[in-house]
């Protein structure tokens, strides 16, 4: 596992389906990706277009029912994760994949000390004695950059601020040191320069113990500043999925056009009016038979709504490993 | 005097503190200065930005101006008459004139009534329409802000959150508000529904010559809307310069940490970037530091800073500092020894 072109992680055809009380929502549609050891995946798309529930998928998080994993392959290694009993994949979680989520506070315990959270993977996982554990507890309080580790591991979660709270949930994450780290929106509820000090202690972590990360956000600032590649979802699909700089500065979806149009910026030109995408994100009540970007597509055409467009490669790298798009208008303009 | 008349709101000195009750007796022990001394003014037709972390106490101060709160000292003059002083029918009164668009739709929206009568509900308290003209009146509104006339009669948790804060938005603008304080309106919507709104905010202060103070986390957006911008750091003002001075050349070392942390959706320029990255986090406004407020993670602090709290100063070109760099009085350079001119302390960093 330490050549680093080998697949830590390889999703093929990933569907789930929510099942409610209107139907089926298809939240999740065929969607396949693979990461690399020490590679930062970032992952980007609206509220509701299925980029945390693809991650959930992956390592069975999701109540079932209401969702249902209805079809695909995760490859971990060597294991397909899907086929796996629920016993074996809550040994792989924690200890061969870690999680970041969004809120730091609730994710934590308030009832137990950060150190009984800490210890909690490191003895179920790692097989240490408690003395061991509490004191790689400490250790990795102090990688994680909080001062006064020995002090402040006895500490409640309420008796950190926000910023605090999210470097121990990344301790935690990074207790059993796990191929996989699954960050979903992890600076998303900090302020900015709080922000930035967990993007930059992510990537000195990332750089040292050369983990895979999958950093799930909407904010394409985030995504600019720490993704090797980056997959733009829609509508529960992959639509464009491309290394960080083709994304910002050769998008070919229309989606991932008008997205970056829409954010205004700090610097550069001044825009007298931001440029808006009309109307609504879809909501998935059948498996796709149309582009589900048509609708708000500027671009739209016939074939939009007779055909799903399938991913195709734009650099004549295979699709997935080079920068690949799911769009007709993008494929025809191409070869007319 | 031309520039007191075209100002519609004047703030001077205002300051909003919590109590803080402590021991066996509930003893008042202290106060959390959410909003600690500030001074400013919005022009008509003007759009602040009012930008700052969490905790910084923005939305505080734009609900005390609105007397949301009971000030606890200051004025706050809005088109001509001291809010903070009206008695209860006389702020009634006043209320037309001044509205609010909160952060979070769902939340400030009533789930059991329609969206007409959400919208009709400060017709009725602060109008004489008839249910005929109100009727009119809420088509009327539904039209500028966007939303079909056929969801009159729906409930709020059958719209979309961008559409929700259309619907806040219209309820704002029933009575022909003159000023209007907007917190947050774009934080809880996906980034393709922020430009929605923020276009539709623009277009109303067009069409209506609103004044907005636009109380936002968001910098890039504020760079957007804003003619000015106030940065807030623990419940006071820093710096207020016009908005394109502050975002090419931040002077508040605070204003200049805070532009340097933004994400850009740029790799090639995130890759280079020098980000001014601080130290710790914010301290507690309950027991503020004795000198400047920042001093505890300014990467310029000097002795002065430590003993001595700054007030804002004017520096060129129409903007305001708070901070003893850009003492006009006292040179930083002399005083300090070490540090050199700010100008050079500015090139130094940014980058």
């Amino acid at each position: 596992m330490s050549d680093g072109a080998a697949p830590v992680l390889d999703v093929r055809g990933l569907t789930t389906v929510f099942h409610t009380r209107q139907g089926e929502i298809h939240a999740v549609s065929a969607v396949s990706f693979g990461l690399k050891r020490g590679e930062v995946l970032g992952v980007v798309g609206e509220s509701g277009s299925g980029k945390s529930v693809t991650m959930m998928s992956l390592v069975g998080l999701l109540p079932t029912p209401p969702a249902e994993v209805r079809a695909g392959q995760v490859m971990l290694g060597t294991r397909d994760l899907l086929q796996m009993t629920p016993q074996d994949l809550s040994a792989v979680r924690g200890a061969k994949v870690g999680f970041v989520f969004q809120d730091p506070m609730t994710s934590l315990n308030p009832v137990f000390t950060v150190e009984n959270q800490i210890c909690e993977p490191l003895l179920r996982h790692m097989g240490l004695t408690k003395p061991q554990a509490r004191a790689r507890a400490v250790e990795l309080l102090e990688m994680v950059g909080i001062p006064d580790a020995a002090k402040r591991v006895k500490y409640y979660p309420h008796q950190f601020s926000g910023g605090m709270r999210q470097r121990v949930m990344i301790a935690i994450a990074l207790a059993c040191e796990p191929d996989l780290l699954i960050a979903d929106e992890p600076t998303t509820a900090l302020d900015v320069t709080i922000q930035a000090q967990i993007i930059d202690l992510m990537k000195d972590l990332q750089k040292k113990l050369g983990m895979a990360i999958i950093w799930i956000t909407h904010d394409l600032g985030v995504i600019a500043g720490i993704a090797d590649r980056v997959m733009v979802m829609y509508g529960g699909q992959v639509v464009e999925h491309a290394p960080v700089d083709q994304i910002f500065h050769n998008p070919q979806h229309p989606y991932t056009r008008a997205l970056l149009r829409t954010i205004p910026t700090i610097t550069g030109q001044r825009e007298a009016r931001l440029s808006v995408i009309e109307g609504q994100p879809p909501i998935m009540t059948a498996p796709p038979t149309a582009c589900p970007f048509g609708a708000r597509c500027a671009h739209t055409f016939d074939r939009c709504d007779a055909e799903n467009p399938q991913r195709r490669a734009v650099d004549g790298q295979a699709v997935g490993h080079g920068h690949d798009v799911a769009c007709h208008w993008s494929a025809e303009a191409r070869h007319a | 005097m031309r520039e007191a008349v075209s100002d519609l709101v004047q703030v001077d000195g205002l300051k909003m503190y919590f109590p803080v009750y402590s021991g066996v007796l509930r003893r008042h022990s202290g106060d959390i200065k959410a909003v600690d001394d500030v001074s400013f003014t919005i022009r008509a037709g003007e759009t602040l930005g009012l930008v700052g972390e969490s905790g910084c106490g923005k939305s505080t101060l734009g609900r005390a101006l609105l007397r949301l709160y009971e000030p606890t000292a200051g004025r706050v003059v809005i088109d001509g008459e001291d809010v903070a002083l009206l008695r209860t029918e006389a702020l009634r009164k006043k209320r037309p004139t001044m509205q609010m668009v909160f952060q979070d739709p769902q939340a400030s929206l009533n789930p059991r009534m329609s969206l007409s009568s959400i919208i009709g509900e400060p017709l009725v308290e602060h109008t004489a329409l008839s249910t005929a003209q109100r009727q009119e009146r809420i088509y009327e509104l539904m039209d500028q802000v966007g939303l079909n006339r056929r969801f009159a009669n729906r409930f709020p948790h059958e719209f979309s959150g961008g559409q929700r804060q259309r619907i806040g938005i219209a309820r704002a603008l029933a009575l022909n508000p003159k000023f209007i304080v907007c917190d947050e309106p774009i934080a809880a919507l996906d980034v393709s529904i922020q430009a929605q709104v923020v276009n539709l905010l623009e277009d109303l202060q067009d069409k209506l010559g609103l004044t907005y103070l636009f109380i936002s986390h968001d910098l890039s957006m504020v760079r957007h809307i804003a003619d000015r911008v106030a940065v807030m750091y623990l419940g006071r003002i820093v710096e207020l310069s016009p908005r394109d001075d502050l975002y090419a050349r931040p002077l508040h070392p605070y204003a200049e940490a805070l532009l340097s942390a933004v994400n850009e959706p740029d790799p090639v320029r995130a890759r280079t970037r020098q980000r001014i990255l601080l130290k710790g986090d914010l301290p507690s406004p309950a027991n503020p530091p004795k000198g400047c407020n920042f001093c505890t993670r300014c990467p310029k602090v000097f002795a002065r800073c430590l003993s001595e709290k700054p007030s804002l100063f004017q520096v060129e070109g129409g903007r305001q500092v708070a901070c003893h760099l850009y003492d006009p009085a006292k040179p930083s350079a002399g005083s300090t020894g070490g540090f050199p001119h700010p100008k050079h302390l500015q090139q130094g960093v940014s980058e």
